[in-house]
């Protein structure tokens, strides 16, 4: 491994070619969902060395079926392994959920920017997530429960289709246990649920917090994004304390290939956590 | 009247910006209920004479489906407003509501209400330019439901394969970052 990593940059020895990744050994795939697993990796003797930034990203590559762009879900202050929650949702993805113990996929990164967990300190921190999202903010509420005191309250929106499309439900129980406050609501449901039934802006409509010392961190699809921050701005919580985190198809991961710019920024360079501020714009734009 | 009641009406957002007097109206058709967990206190079909402000507790709207347990397409929960088919002929409603947890409400009778609403114009303005955006905002929830924002996407593509053996022919999908 020969990443050295300091804040968001990542520089590699001269030698190497970035787009060359480096084998990790699986050691666990567990089955979240019907569609989704959280992938378990290492690289033996070297982990140590592996430093990653709440809500950045590796290319994860399966050998012999392509490479995919897949946010790092695990606690950033653990060494050791790396963790990825995938949703199956193509070839590459569907390749690897027939990952087993001992194989070996090829990694790059860590790449992109991150939630600006320290530029938080101190303040409230609402997590806005729909479905598959939360899997990119779990480093960040792992981060934020891991320094507990420096953060004012701790709130988690959490939005899915249906009860049992609810991503990490143990650990949400944990979360909760150590301070994290947490509403819950899907779409529809069956009448053993005895949470919320609703769109998860809702649940910011009538939620308990200050908005002037909030910091706001959002993921999940692009279209609950939107309205997610909409919802955000009419509590007046002000649009420079909102970050989303955004996603295309990607590449090389390097700034190189242009295959996920968005208007005037390359999300795998620029992104994917952006300050919302920065990409309002483009978000309003159609075919961008 | 219960001055309680009264004063739930004057702290309540759907009776943001009435007067004290359009308020003091309405709660003479109020009264404070309990529904116990478990309880169907409507009933789709039934006529829609009455509507909640939730005080505690949660209520499930549910639809029916037979053959299979109810959908719950929504709840209401502590400060919210349950019920609207009473605003409009034929005032039936439109869904089973259950009280997920004890539900205290305050109940507005809205025969009492409407009829309170023709007798003065200017209450019946007040009362439904509150009560609108109660309405849309409700709507375009459903919307987004309608939607399904986490469904899986159809339309993205995956990225061209570098190598290996050609994808099997399938629906496009994203391989986007997760």
């Amino acid at each position: 491994m020969t990443y050295v990593k300091d804040g968001a940059s990542l520089e590699r020895s001269k030698t190497d070619d970035p787009m060359v990744p480096d084998l990790y050994e699986v050691k666990s795939l567990l089955r979240e969902l019907d569609d989704t697993f959280t992938l378990t990796v290492s690289l033996p003797g070297q982990m140590e060395q592996f430093r990653f930034s709440p809500g950045q990203f590796n290319m994860l590559y399966k050998f012999g079926v392509g490479e995919v762009p897949i946010s790092i879900s695990g606690d950033p202050g653990a060494t050791g392994e790396l963790v990825h929650t995938i949703r199956n949702v193509g070839p590459v993805t569907d390749a690897m959920s027939y990952l087993r113990p001992g194989d070996m996929i090829g990694v790059r990164g860590p790449y992109g920017s991150s939630w600006p967990v320290e530029a938080a300190v101190g303040k409230d921190v609402v997590i806005v997530a729909g479905g598959i999202g939360l899997a990119p903010l779990r480093p960040a509420i792992l981060h934020c429960l891991n320094h507990r005191d420096q953060y004012g309250d701790l709130v988690l929106y959490y939005g899915a289709r249906s009860p049992s499309e609810m991503l990490y439900e143990r650990e949400i129980e944990r979360w909760r246990r150590r301070g994290l406050h947490v509403e819950e609501t899907v779409d529809h449901a069956e009448p053993s649920w005895t949470g919320h039934v609703g769109v998860v802006t809702h649940l910011i409509d009538r939620g308990d917090f200050h908005p002037d010392k909030t910091l706001a961190f959002v993921c999940g699809p692009e279209i609950m994004m939107r309205y997610a921050v909409q919802a955000l701005t009419d509590s007046k919580v002000p649009d420079t304390q909102i970050y989303v985190s955004m996603e295309r198809n990607m590449k090389c991961a390097l700034g190189f290939c242009g295959r996920c710019q968005y208007g005037p920024v390359f999300i795998c360079r620029d992104g994917p956590v952006f300050p919302y501020q920065k990409i309002a714009p483009y978000m309003k734009t159609r075919e961008i | 009247m219960i001055k309680g009641l009264e004063h739930v009406l004057d702290v309540h957002p759907i009776f943001a910006g009435m007067d004290q007097e359009t308020r003091h109206l309405i709660a003479g058709c109020g009264k404070n209920v309990v529904h116990e967990p478990g309880d169907y206190f409507i009933r789709e079909g039934d006529e829609a004479n009455v509507f909640y402000l939730i005080r505690h507790g949660r209520a499930a709207l549910e639809v029916h489906v037979p053959g299979r347990e109810p959908i719950v397409i929504a709840t209401a929960g502590e400060n919210e407003v349950l019920g609207w088919a009473w605003l409009t002929p034929p005032y039936r409603w439109h869904f089973d509501v259950r009280a997920v947890e004890q539900i205290r409400a305050v109940s507005i009778d809205a025969v009492c209400l409407r009829a309170k609403c023709k007798a003065d114009p200017a209450v019946g303005f007040a009362f439904y330019k509150n009560f609108t955006p109660l309405i849309a905002s409700r709507l375009d929830a459903t919307r987004l439901q309608l939607i399904d924002v986490y469904g899986q996407p159809k339309a993205a593509p995956e990225p061209e394969l570098e190598s290996g053996p050609p994808a099997k022919p399938a629906p496009p999908k994203p391989a986007d970052p997760q």
